[in-house]
């Protein structure tokens, strides 16, 4: 069997970051597993602009954004294997891979990253009824269509959620000529950044319709028309406020789900509210030198926050080459309530962590001029006022070590959302 | 007197701007509350620009098509145009990131550029 120090799973931006980040620890022998026939990832299809700010403080496109980091992989001359599918992962670290080239293998990884990233929710699990033709695309799969194949799905498209990925493609799809007649949302507000719903839907007069659902499908071989509706505060469809459009095709934006079949199936503990693995301060989950990071781990609205999480998790898998597996020290717990859904990491052992730990998770609902709160234990130690917390941009607090020491024997931190 | 509604981009909290105009002249910014929403409202009524991304022909690579983007912002009532040059372009591979894919576009004096790396099959 083949040994690697390091085996990641998947090159896109969190593998490639990591990657990175694991030479720069002066780890020698690592392999990136990829299961597409480049480098890149979901990247390569986000061909607008706006990725990079924080990382490279410029504005660029997906694919140059990608490009930063595939030169540097390429520069550390650190291995790949393309079109390759990864199909176990063991507790004890072995994983199975197999290609057209090589057939089925398997290696054995002294800690594997788990970068696979996150898929769109599909039709199936959105309960629309109507019938099931031809034309109905979850929105990345028009966009790479669009931007990577070169076909255009259809010429006259509705586009059900205002997620990022939907409104971008609002805006694509019109400047290549189709007609975009409507974005319906089922919530009261969008998800998508305001910059996006500004310059992607009313740059074209393209109406968005908030606490809106799809309520009818037609067309028996090709999508001919649908119908949406507006819908109560229990998101119930209100009969009379039917408005039918025909299209031919309708784009499905309904958020992201991180994929983690390997890793359950591998012993990952997840979390039930990211659908990601429940990680600690190292990001590292539940079984000992497997560790996780970017969209896999929770869904990111920022590249730059992921190439930031992927490149901790390449420090950190490079420190449990050389160290091996520490005894665990003191280990404290986090908790997310009243406003605060979830946090990443879920548990700090205070002697590992690092000086300055960021602690990433996101609101339930907006909150406008209310207090992100830590608490150690039951004393509140963090106040910070903030304009604005939406579901859809990430929040964070910054932990310090010498804090978290000098709290001696302290059992759980809570954040929470306070009005005052 | 012409009013201007606008939202703004600065962040999550997308304030209601009112603008009031005279003659091309800004009157008054109203509905912003710090000092992003009044500049991105001046510079929305004034001169409104926009970075134009999408994708152009590319002969003998090893992908169907090259991604593209304005190498910087162009006015936003040319964006339509822009498009349709970028359409009639054609390059050949390789192309590399940086390389013009059109010059001039739309008489903006910017010029569209490969965002991509294509090798040649």
């Amino acid at each position: 069997m083949k040994a690697y120090d390091i085996v990641i799973i998947g090159g896109g931006p969190a593998g490639l970051a990591a990657a990175v980040s694991a030479r720069k620890a002066g780890v020698d022998k690592i392999l990136i597993l990829e299961r597409d026939k480049e480098l890149g990832g979901i990247l390569n299809q986000c061909i607008h602009n706006g990725f990079g700010l924080h990382t490279f403080k410029e504005e660029l496109t997906g694919p140059e954004y990608a490009q930063r980091f595939i030169d540097q992989v390429l520069e550390a001359k650190i291995e790949y294997k393309l079109n390759t599918m990864v199909m176990d992962i063991s507790y004890d670290r072995v994983v199975t891979a197999m290609s057209r080239e090589d057939g089925m293998y398997q290696i054995k990884a002294g800690a594997v990253i788990l970068a696979m990233g996150c898929r769109e929710r599909p039709r199936g699990a959105l309960n629309i009824p109507g019938y099931r033709p031809a034309g109905i695309f979850s929105a990345g799969t028009a966009q790479r269509l669009v931007n990577m194949e070169g076909y255009m799905p259809g010429r006259e498209v509705v586009i059900l959620g205002s997620g990022d990925i939907g409104l971008i493609m609002a805006r694509r799809m019109t400047l290549e000529g189709a007609k975009v007649k409507v974005v319906a949302e089922l919530m009261p507000y969008s998800g998508g950044l305001k910059r996006n719903i500004v310059q992607c839907l009313d740059d074209f007069g393209i109406p968005l319709k908030l606490s809106h659902t799809v309520v009818d499908i037609e067309g028996k071989e090709h999508l001919t028309a649908v119908t949406i509706a507006e819908v109560d505060d229990k998101m119930k469809p209100i009969p009379g406020t039917e408005e039918r459009y025909t299209c031919d095709t309708l784009l499905l934006s309904c958020g992201l789900i991180p994929e983690n079949e390997l890793s359950r199936n591998a012993g990952v503990e997840m979390s039930p509210v990211t659908s990601g693995p429940v990680v600690n301060e190292s990001l590292e989950t539940n079984i000992p030198g497997v560790f996780a990071c970017g969209n896999v781990l929770h869904v990111h609205d920022l590249v730059d926050y992921v190439s930031e999480e992927a490149t901790r998790a390449g420090a950190n898998a490079a420190k449990f080459v050389k160290d091996g597996e520490k005894e665990k020290g003191k280990v404290v717990e986090l908790f997310a309530t009243e406003g605060a859904r979830y946090t990443v990491p879920s548990t700090i052992d205070v002697d590992r962590m690092d000086d300055l730990l960021t602690v990433r998770f996101r609101v339930g609902a907006v909150y406008k001029n209310s207090f992100v709160s830590v608490y150690f234990d039951d004393k509140r130690v963090m106040h910070n006022q903030k304009r604005i917390m939406a579901p859809g941009e990430m929040e964070q607090v910054i932990l310090q070590k010498s804090k978290l020491k000098e709290a001696g024997d302290l059992k759980k931190i809570t954040i929470k959302i306070e009005s005052e | 007197m012409e009013k201007r509604e606008l939202t703004c981009i600065g962040c999550p909290m997308g304030c209601q701007i009112t603008v009031e105009m005279e003659d091309g002249e800004v009157l008054s910014v109203k509905g912003n509350t710090c000092a992003i929403g009044d500049k991105y409202a001046r510079n929305e009524v004034t001169h409104p620009e926009r970075t134009v991304t999408s994708t152009a022909v590319i002969l003998g690579g090893d992908k169907p098509r090259v991604s593209v983007k304005t190498a910087s912002n162009i006015p936003k009532d040319k964006i339509f145009e822009c498009m349709k040059e970028i359409d009639k372009a054609a390059v050949k591979a390789p192309v590399h990131i940086g390389d013009v894919v059109v010059k001039n576009v739309a008489g903006t004096g910017v010029d569209v550029v490969a965002t991509r790396e294509v090798a040649a099959l």
